[in-house]
């Protein structure tokens, strides 16, 4: 429950919600959007990428130069975990047709189309099959179903709330396969919420201009990532998965194809060697690299691994300078910090209030304005509320949703999160929540096009581990468009590409010329990455006796070895 | 200056260590130095990965719950369970019945239940585990569906069954059958899919990518809101 001072924060929040509730019923914003200027003044002045040192010049690789977010800087700027000259490439262990590399929702879902189209596949990760962000995500996912919709609109949506910056062939794809990705998943069993006729239950999300968001309650993303790992696990005769198992470096041959990769197994510390004749990398994004000290609703395994290995071959990155805040991650009670509030609860008609009980922002501004306008109102305004922890944080009145839309609504529709706060004696149909924004996604990545191609031959990549769809922001309910749209795509060109491919002579040259690209830079580091599993062991603990740096997992980049 | 920390104690596979007060089990056993390789996923309560099981001093009972959601207590044993062997049917979804059918065919164990309702109890979810069992040997699979729902397959209902069935895996065979053949599909959605075969957005998809940036942001901020779905 809530400490006593807090409650009285809550009298005035209670006080102003009846004006509230009237103003939610006229049917129109309940608080003016602001215009695009007004969003630039508030990013520019707020919003953490634009802090003076949220960026810092990559030094190495295919993009050299830019300016980039620090701590993706730091993994670029690491060694490879392995010695070339130790590894023996003539003993292949697995022969694919593909290597899947990540087992989230991309991953899941490139295997079972790839499977479709007659490959065989492997799948590496490095916990099990569906760890990943894909299972966490609430709210919904995107698709222009309703009748006064239409792609176009979503197209334009997505466009706007990534500042225009975004691949538009990538828009168009995923705004044009969204219908038929949806109906494809109920094929397969996902449960989405839908009205007694069977018309799919949809709500409006952060910066979309029509309600368009699908849902299975607030389980969503769980929902759709238990459905393609049951059906992944339905084809193991042609889908190989091998958990426990990340991968660290990719393999390209005497072609200068990608040809494969080489993987790790965590507990016995072994290598395997996969040839494979395409590889796709579905690895996800990187909350778990804290950028600015910032806690993050992100998976434990969110540490960007394959974004680090197509680096180091030689693929494209693009937009990696912006990182996406969700406005409402939790920050009282201390155990569940940084937890994700879905959107879902302002979709339902929730509404953000300062100490006071004020609207100050219209509560579905897109992710980047709202959490840049949640921090406003907790610095430079100070009408945050402070928590026996330090923290610091506003209202976000769910009670309400209940009173918009009928008692027993916060229960059906958002089951996670009572039980969530129930955890805690704090009961959201009569309560409001606290929050402030949270690291939450990675907007830019590798670079594809409509094939989920890079641009290294017969590498592939899908979902949040690229960057283009989403410009320099994504909005509410298309990441999970964006893994099955695209981990669909990836799965269908690698399997068609797989069946042209010969390859040559296997090597690791790249790893070496990384590392002498290091060293001419200048840059004098222990870290190594890709990371794999990040590093929250207590720093007393690690150090007692041992007086040497050893950065297995974590590579010196997360946790406490961090470098000054 | 802040109040100290107070520590407790608990036992880690037996090994006892002195952790903070309030800490969920991860946290804790991040604190005594372990860094997990398994049994551990979202840290949100989503995945399941992070079954456990403990007991509490002086209480002969065991108890189950997910380690990133779970406060320790003093005197709290632990271990976790970061992997159930459960058996999985394999079958081809298209090709199935929505009814009790498909059970007898691929979980036969399901009918071994003997209403004990250890799983309910250790459910750290708070699923009516024996009652969605109950409601796929009726054959109600829209019912076990929706009882079902919040499942996220950690597996301790299945280590604790003494009729040996794995409960998570057969739920999620009722799901999938309610989802694809027991709900009203959506006219609208089909609607929409035949316009999109039929090309009805091709022309307007062309000219807004074709339009110049300073038309596109003209057009972005003049698009109405209207969030009536007819």
């Amino acid at each position: 429950m809530y400490p006593e001072y807090m409650m009285e924060s809550l009298k005035l929040v209670e006080k102003t919600r009846p004006k509230r509730i009237d103003l939610a019923k006229l049917g129109k914003p309940i608080v003016k959007p602001m215009s695009l200027d007004e969003r630039g003044q508030v990013l520019d002045k707020f919003h953490p990428d634009y802090k003076s040192n949220a960026r810092k010049p990559l030094r190495i690789g295919p993009n050299k130069g830019e300016s980039l977010t620090s701590k993706v800087v730091d993994i670029l700027e690491s060694h490879s975990r392995i010695n070339p000259d130790d590894i023996d490439l003539s003993k292949i262990d697995y022969d694919v047709d593909i290597l899947i590399v990540g087992g989230g929702g991309a991953g899941a879902m490139a295997a079972i189309w790839a499977q479709k189209h007659g490959a065989k596949v492997l799948i590496s990760t490095k916990l099990r099959l569906g760890d990943a962000n894909s299972m966490m995500s609430q709210g919904g996912m995107q698709a222009a179903v309703n009748p006064h919709d239409s792609p176009v609109i979503h197209y334009l949506d997505i466009i706007g709330g990534g500042h225009f910056d975004n691949k538009p062939e990538l828009v168009y794809a995923a705004t044009m396969d969204a219908p038929m990705i949806t109906a494809y998943l109920e094929e397969l069993g996902v449960m989405w919420d839908k009205e007694e006729d069977g018309t799919l239950g949809t709500k409006a999300g952060g910066g979309t201009s029509r309600r368009r968001m699908v849902s299975c309650r607030d389980y969503t993303g769980a929902d759709i990532m238990r459905t393609l790992r049951d059906e992944v696990k339905n084809h193991l005769d042609d889908i190989t998965v091998l958990e426990y198992t990340p991968t660290i470096e990719l393999i390209l041959d005497d072609k200068g194809q990608v040809a494969g990769a080489l993987l790790y197994q965590t507990e016995t510390e072994e290598y395997v060697l996969v040839r494979a004749k395409t590889t796709i990398i579905t690895t996800g994004g990187f909350g778990r690299l804290h950028m600015q000290g910032f806690a993050t609703t992100n998976h434990y395994g969110a540490t960007a691994d394959g974004l680090v290995i197509a680096y180091r071959a030689g693929a494209n990155l693009l937009y990696m300078d912006s990182v996406q805040y969700h406005p409402t991650g939790a920050v009282f009670p201390e155990q569940i910090l940084g937890f994700l509030i879905t959107e879902k609860v302002r979709g339902l008609g929730g509404q953000p209030v300062n100490k006071f009980g004020e609207l100050f922002v219209f509560p579905l501004e897109p992710r980047d304005i709202e959490a840049s306008a949640f921090i406003r109102e907790c610095t430079e305004r100070d009408n945050g509320i402070k928590t026996p922890a330090g923290r610091v944080g506003i209202w976000l009145d769910s009670p309400i949703i209940d009173i918009l839309n009928g008692p027993g609504t916060i229960k059906k529709a958002l089951p996670a999160m009572v039980r969530q706060y129930h955890r805690f004696d704090i009961d959201i149909s009569k309560y409001p929540m606290l929050v402030f924004p949270t690291l939450h996604y990675e907007n830019g990545g590798i670079e594809i096009n409509n094939k989920c191609e890079t641009k290294l031959p017969n590498l592939y990549a899908a979902g949040e581990t690229t960057g283009g769809l989403h410009g320099r922001n994504r909005l509410m309910g298309n990441s999970v468009l964006d893994y099955n749209v695209f981990g669909r795509r990836a799965g269908i060109n690698a399997a068609e590409r797989a069946k042209k491919v010969s390859l040559g002579k296997l090597h690791l040259d790249h790893v070496r010329n990384y590392e002498k690209e290091i060293k001419d830079a200048g840059i004098e580091t222990k870290r190594i990455s890709p990371i794999l599993l990040p590093d929250y062991r207590n720093f007393e603990v690690i150090r007692k006796h041992r007086k040497e740096f050893d950065p297995f997992l974590g590579g010196g980049v997360t946790g406490f070895y961090e470098e000054k | 200056m802040e109040p100290e920390q107070k520590m407790i104690p608990i036992y880690i596979i037996g090994e006892k260590v002195l952790v903070p007060e309030g800490s969920t089990i991860i946290n804790a056993l991040e604190y005594a130095g372990f860094q997990l390789k398994k049994g551990i996923g979202c840290r949100e309560g989503f995945c399941g990965a992070c079954a456990t099981v403990y007991r509490l001093p002086g209480d002969f009972k065991l108890i189950g719950g997910l380690a990133c959601q779970t406060v320790v207590q003093s005197g709290m044993y632990l271990a976790q369970i970061p992997f159930t062997p459960a058996q999985k049917a394999v079958y081809n979804i298209e090709d199935l019945k929505p009814d009790v059918s498909s059970f007898t065919k691929f979980y036969p164990e399901v009918f071994r239940c003997v209403s004990c309702n250890t799983c309910t109890k250790i459910c750290p979810q708070e699923i009516e585990v024996m009652d969605y069992v109950n409601s796929i040997i009726r054959g109600d699979i829209a019912l076990a569906a929706d009882q079902s729902f919040d499942c996220i397959m950690c597996g301790l209902c299945t280590i604790r069954c003494p009729s040996e069935m794995a409960q998570y895996n057969i739920a999620m065979l009722a799901r999938r059958l309610f989802g694809r053949y027991l709900t009203k599909r959506s006219d609208h959605m089909f609607a929409r899919i035949k316009e999109m075969e039929e090309g009805k957005f091709d022309k307007d998809m062309k000219e807004i990518m074709g339009l110049p940036l300073e038309e596109l942001k003209k057009k972005y901020v003049e698009r109405d809101l209207n969030f009536d779905i007819t």
